[in-house]
């Protein structure tokens, strides 16, 4: 059992945990046939249902997953698990209707049609009923999470955002606070809002599917799933006190030490590579990073639109395959700035402290 | 518009005993003479409803813009007005802070951070104020003794004693305030002069008390 817990502790270290959660999403795309089968789902979710309750003996995620606080999110896996399978599994299944010529599930059942009143209203009032029972005995069973008046001197240790500010939270451990706070969130929205606009494919549009969007769904996919949920289960289950990585079964230590000397890169190219100092002007200082960052976002369009997106920029033109892809790159200079801190401790590409801007 | 109403009868009156007028109001004309009998009943109304000038228009609506600019301007202003308070419940900006000698050589007195948001740190060369505002999000960060750092709990920012920040994702380093000897041999501190280390503030002799 320790050695189990060991294994877990080591697989929920977050460098790893991403690994594995990108690694799980691709196969769960690529053996999208399998992972849809209604046997396999089950048998998974019979898998976790055991590993939660074994994991329920031990005191250190009892103390975690029961905290009033944290209950929603244990909820929201279990549904946004079910509903991401249950879209695939349509998805599949309307993909070989397709290939089979025949219509789509939801054409089918958009032809039957039944009466407002009393069959939409009757299912809606059984909703609303039980959602009030559910939130009741909800309310009744765990008392909210009140604490005790605020207290500048002392800041809780960790100090947590509300469950679904946590991923926001996570993105500002890497990234300065307006780009954390103000431009990525700010993009999430306007991105999202521009899809429609520069993405005017009408396949897929009031029916699931899986062959027809493929890069369409795998994107948004995995925005949502491993940048958003998992940074959110990151940030509830994983971060301790000080901030600090625990594992799944790790004892909130206050007192771990991690030693995290972070980096900026005008040290590492000034300093460490160069063996020199780094100059006083800071314009000069920070050249580096600005020829980085400038590349990765200027100099990588035309790149990709030639090689891996050839076929989205002849069909989108320039105007929308340079929207499309300024929000795809902002989107995965996310994972790729995480991954940069936590494999050579670098902290910023572009530091300007001077004036307040980092990148 | 109701002003408007109020004006205009006395214009169309005036207006429908001459038919002929060559004047402003003669281009509605055409519209009601083609009544024979009713010409002189209905001419006193119907002028009250379509009475509306155009300079009429245009004036009423610029006194109902300027009253809608000016509503907007004084409760801007009442506005800004409520965001300096008449009595600010604030400590004092500057502050005694008992005798050097009271600090302890290598530690982080924290009897300050209540109060007056300061740490006041004393090594062997000196003394120095750090402000306890995390300069990456403004969390209040936690001395940790056994570690010698300062570490913020929101997003696990890492300073040294010296305010030097060298984990997480603090851009620069903790603040100091100026800090100076008094007449009377105690440590004065003074919140309002800021020194930020990346503007190479912290040379200033201000910023730190040799002893």
């Amino acid at each position: 059992m320790e050695t189990f817990k060991e294994i877990v502790n080591f697989l929920t270290n977050p460098k790893i945990l991403l690994i594995l959660s990108v690694v799980m999403f691709a196969a769960g795309l690529i053996f999208i046939r399998f992972f849809t089968k209604p046997i396999v789902a089950i048998a998974g979710a019979a898998a976790s249902v055991v590993f939660f309750g074994l994991s329920m003996t031990d005191e250190n995620f009892m103390l975690i997953v029961a905290k009033a606080d944290n209950v929603p999110i244990v909820m929201m896996v279990v549904l946004v698990g079910f509903f991401t399978w249950l879209g695939m599994r349509r998805a599949v299944i309307n993909d070989q209707l397709m290939e089979a010529g025949q219509e789509t599930m939801e054409r089918r059942e958009t032809k039957q049609k039944v009466f407002v009143w009393p069959d939409l209203v009757y299912i809606e009032f059984l909703a609303i009923i039980l959602c009030t029972v559910g939130l009741i005995i909800w309310s009744i069973l765990l008392d909210a999470p009140l604490e005790e008046p605020a207290n500048p001197t002392r800041t809780p240790n960790p100090s947590k955002a509300p469950w679904y500010f946590l991923g926001l939270q996570e993105m500002l451990v890497y990234y300065d606070p307006w780009i954390a706070g103000v431009l990525l969130p700010g993009l999430i929205i306007v991105g999202l809002m521009a899809v429609p606009y520069f993405d005017p494919n009408p396949k897929g549009n009031g029916y699931y599917t899986w062959k027809e969007r493929k890069f369409a769904i795998t994107t948004f996919l995995f925005g949502f799933l491993i940048l958003w949920v998992t940074l959110i289960f990151i940030g509830t289950f994983l971060r301790g006190p000080n901030w600090n990585f625990f594992g799944l079964f790790e004892r909130w230590d206050v007192a771990k030490l991690e030693a995290l000397v972070n980096v900026d890169l005008s040290e590492y190219f000034w300093v460490i590579w160069l063996d020199g100092g780094r100059p006083t002007n800071p314009l000069l200082r920070e050249l580096p990073g600005l020829i980085v960052t400038a590349g990765y976002l200027f100099l990588l369009p035309p790149i990709l639109a030639k090689t891996v997106f050839r076929k989205f920029y002849a069909e989108m033109g320039p105007i929308r395959f340079n929207v499309m892809i300024f929000l795809f790159l902002m989107m995965a200079s996310l994972p790729i700035k995480m991954a940069l801190r936590w494999m050579f401790n670098l902290k910023y590409l572009v530091a300007f402290p001077e004036y307040f801007f980092n990148i | 518009m109701s002003d408007e109403k109020q004006e205009s009868p006395g214009a169309g009156a005036e207006a429908s005993e001459t038919p002929a007028a060559p004047e402003a109001t003669a281009v509605k004309r055409p519209k009601l003479v083609p009544v024979k009998k009713a010409v002189p009943v209905k001419a006193p109304s119907a002028p009250a409803d379509e009475g509306v000038t155009r300079r009429g228009l245009f004036s009423a609506l610029g006194l109902g813009w300027l009253t809608f600019v000016g509503a907007s301007g004084a409760f801007l202003a009442a506005s800004t007005r409520f965001l300096f308070p008449n009595v600010r419940y604030e400590p004092p900006s500057s502050f005694r802070a008992g005798l050097p000698s009271d600090y302890a050589v290598g530690a982080v007195e924290e009897r300050f951070k209540a109060q007056y948001g300061v740490w006041i740190v004393r090594n062997q060369e000196g003394m120095y104020v750090l402000s306890t505002v995390c300069t990456h999000l403004g969390c209040t960060p936690n001395w940790l003794a056994a570690e010698q750092k300062f570490k913020c709990p929101c997003h696990g920012s890492g300073f040294r004693m010296s305010g030097i920040n060298f984990e997480g994702p603090a851009p620069r380093p903790l603040e100091r305030y100026a800090i100076s000897l008094a007449d009377d041999g105690q440590v004065l501190i003074d919140k309002s002069r800021l020194f930020q280390e990346e503007k190479g503030q912290w040379k200033d002799p201000a910023s730190f008390l040799r002893l």
